[in-house]
């Protein structure tokens, strides 16, 4: 076969073109960034090369805050949604009608615009002057007293971070183990119920190790979502996000690079490579775990 | 005899542990559909509401009686929730479709033509799919504003329209073609530009459908970066021109006139899934996360 080196060349140009300007050269200028110190946007000038911006984004008082909701973002909404996607498909492997009904419907968030269904959202937990919304209508019935979910104390804020951020990401879980579990082959079923064995321990002993590596990757791909979690928080709380306690460490990226407190776009470098370098420890140490645990077919 | 009374007590037993089952998994089923589905109906029925009943109902009613279209002209008078439609429009298309030629090439070079370092290269290529988006936002964030770029369809378009999953996702499936009907084209003397456009991308409309269908769902719900690039609300797009009406818009207690534009927001694509379900969850199924 020739060669065709001039051609092949020709036809990546557009796709290397555009990576090269909008993805190589930022990934290297980012690093350049976060090392320049006292870095000037309107003069584009700094003054010298350093670790100060690390150390001021670690000692800024809103990053450990954006830092402590991420972390809590991400310790409650991936293993709870991913239970609660197990569950679901279980539910709807083990039924026959309206299966598809059921599908379509559990998948319709994820063609929602996270900013415009979580104002939705907002409306639903919000308590105002005129009214204590739906939410605390329901929990006025059964005995509690109305919160304020949007504005009002920490954990009521987080609790619905956490439930909207469950309510967006499930559609992707359940469609993935749903599809796990339909190619699940049959026959280890069969020779299960030959032998009597109950359904947890077929649960337990066939189910989950045969989905185990559908699993594994919605765990990590997850973590990796909810790290970067940022649109649903602006959804519910507005763009303040300081403000509201409720900034997450993306948020944060954002805020510092541009809003009423940007223009510094080396504090923002700064904590986007802290950002991936915790994502990247937490993947790690996912894939590490997983070769204990996750079974490969082979 | 007492065997065949133990085999039908047995019997029953387990069909009713399975019926017990049955029951407990559909009203597990319905109760989260129920939650899924309600921020819809609730989001249509408050904006049918008029804003005086609204604000009067101190315990939010379940239904209405006397639906309005009042706060649908609201949002479209009042406020530019057209103009924002019609900038995510735009937006989507050009993307979408630079995107779809910009790849598409790549995807044959990598797939059929033999140039060197090719392999070294889709090596790269393929360990760029782990940089984070939010490594390389600050960068092009700059970039976009030395060029001056801000406040305009450019800058707002031109870093997304290369994506290397779907590259690869497209170089996998022109890869299926079989060689030998590009040696039966090249006797022909077909050229490779019509070769790619004759043949392999007929053969591998599904996956294209399947990439153009993620690329608009992306891109009628991105906010990150049009946020950072416009200010002017000329060029909002849908997200934060939602976030524009919230914060400025009716007056922050028109809640019915905002969930007027919510539902406005949502429709096309809850009609594109129900006309392209199938398409929509199988291609999400083979590489979407939402971004």
């Amino acid at each position: 076969m020739e060669k065709q080196n001039f051609k092949g060349w020709l036809y990546l140009i557009p796709a290397i073109l555009f990576l090269g300007v909008f993805m190589i050269y930022p990934l290297v200028d980012v690093f350049v960034y976060s090392f320049e110190e006292g870095y000037n946007s309107a003069s584009q000038t700094y003054l010298g090369t350093g670790g100060y911006n690390y150390s001021y984004v670690l000692h800024d008082p809103y990053f450990l805050q954006a830092v402590k909701n991420t972390f809590i973002l991400v310790i409650i909404t991936v293993p709870v949604s991913t239970l609660l996607a197990l569950l679901i498909s279980m539910g709807l492997s083990s039924i026959k009608p309206l299966r598809n009904l059921f599908q379509t419907v559990y998948f319709l968030p994820y063609v929602t615009n996270t900013l415009a269904v979580g104002l939705v959202f907002m409306i639903l937990f919000k308590k105002t002057a005129y009214s204590d919304g739906l939410v605390n209508l329901l929990i006025n019935l059964f005995g509690g007293s109305s919160v304020d979910f949007i504005d009002g104390p920490y954990w009521a804020k987080m609790f619905v971070l956490c439930f909207y951020t469950v309510w967006v990401v499930l559609p992707f879980k359940i469609l993935i183990l749903t599809s796990a579990l339909a190619s699940v082959n049959q026959v280890y079923y069969n020779a299960a119920k030959v032998d009597g064995t109950s359904s947890f321990r077929i649960f337990r002993k066939i189910t989950i190790p045969m989905i185990s590596p559908m699993i594994f990757y919605l765990v990590i791909t997850g973590f990796i979502g909810a790290f970067k979690a940022y649109s649903d928080a602006v959804a519910l709380f507005g763009t303040n996000l300081n403000a509201a306690e409720m900034n997450t460490i993306v948020g944060y990226v954002y805020d510092m690079l541009y809003g009423d407190s940007g223009g510094y776009p080396s504090y923002a470098s700064a904590a986007a490579i802290l950002l991936f370098a915790i994502v990247l420890t937490i993947t790690c140490i996912n894939l590490l775990v997983s070769r204990k645990h996750v079974h490969y077919a082979d | 005899m007492k065997n065949q009374t133990d085999y039908e007590r047995i019997e029953k037993q387990a069909k009713t542990r399975k019926r017990l089952g049955n029951i407990i998994c559909y009203f597990f089923l319905i109760f989260w559909a129920v939650i899924v589905l309600f921020p819809f109906y609730w989001m249509v029925l408050t904006s049918v509401k008029s804003y005086g009943t609204y604000n009067s109902e101190r315990i939010p009613a379940f239904f209405t009686l006397s639906p309005t279209l009042q706060n649908y002209i609201d949002a479209f008078t009042t406020v530019s929730l057209g103009k924002y439609l019609l900038n995510t429009l735009i937006f989507t298309v050009i993307t979408t479709s630079v995107m779809l030629v910009v790849i598409t090439l790549a995807a044959f070079a990598f797939a059929r033509l033999n140039f060197k370092g090719r392999d070294l290269l889709f090596t790269l290529f393929l360990s760029l799919m782990m940089i984070p988006n939010e490594l390389v936002v600050i960068t092009n964030f700059a970039t976009v504003t030395n060029l001056g770029l801000r406040n305009t369809f450019t800058g707002l378009i031109l870093p997304s329209v290369t994506s290397v999953f779907y590259i690869y996702l497209l170089r996998e499936n022109f890869a299926q073609v079989p060689d030998s009907l590009y040696y039966a084209a090249k006797v022909d003397g077909t050229s490779d530009l019509r070769y790619l456009w004759k043949v392999m991308i007929p053969i591998c409309k599904p996956t294209l459908i399947t990439i153009v269908i993620l690329k608009v769902i992306e891109c009628w719900n991105s906010f990150v970066w049009p946020r950072l690039i416009t200010d002017d609300p000329a060029y909002f797009l849908v997200s934060n021109g939602i976030q524009e009406i919230r914060e400025n818009g009716f007056g922050r207690e028109n809640i019915p006139a905002m969930m007027a534009a919510v539902v406005v927001i949502s429709l096309p694509l809850i009609i594109l899934f129900l006309i392209f379900r199938k398409k929509i969850m199988e291609g999400v199924a083979r590489g979407g996360t939402k971004a």
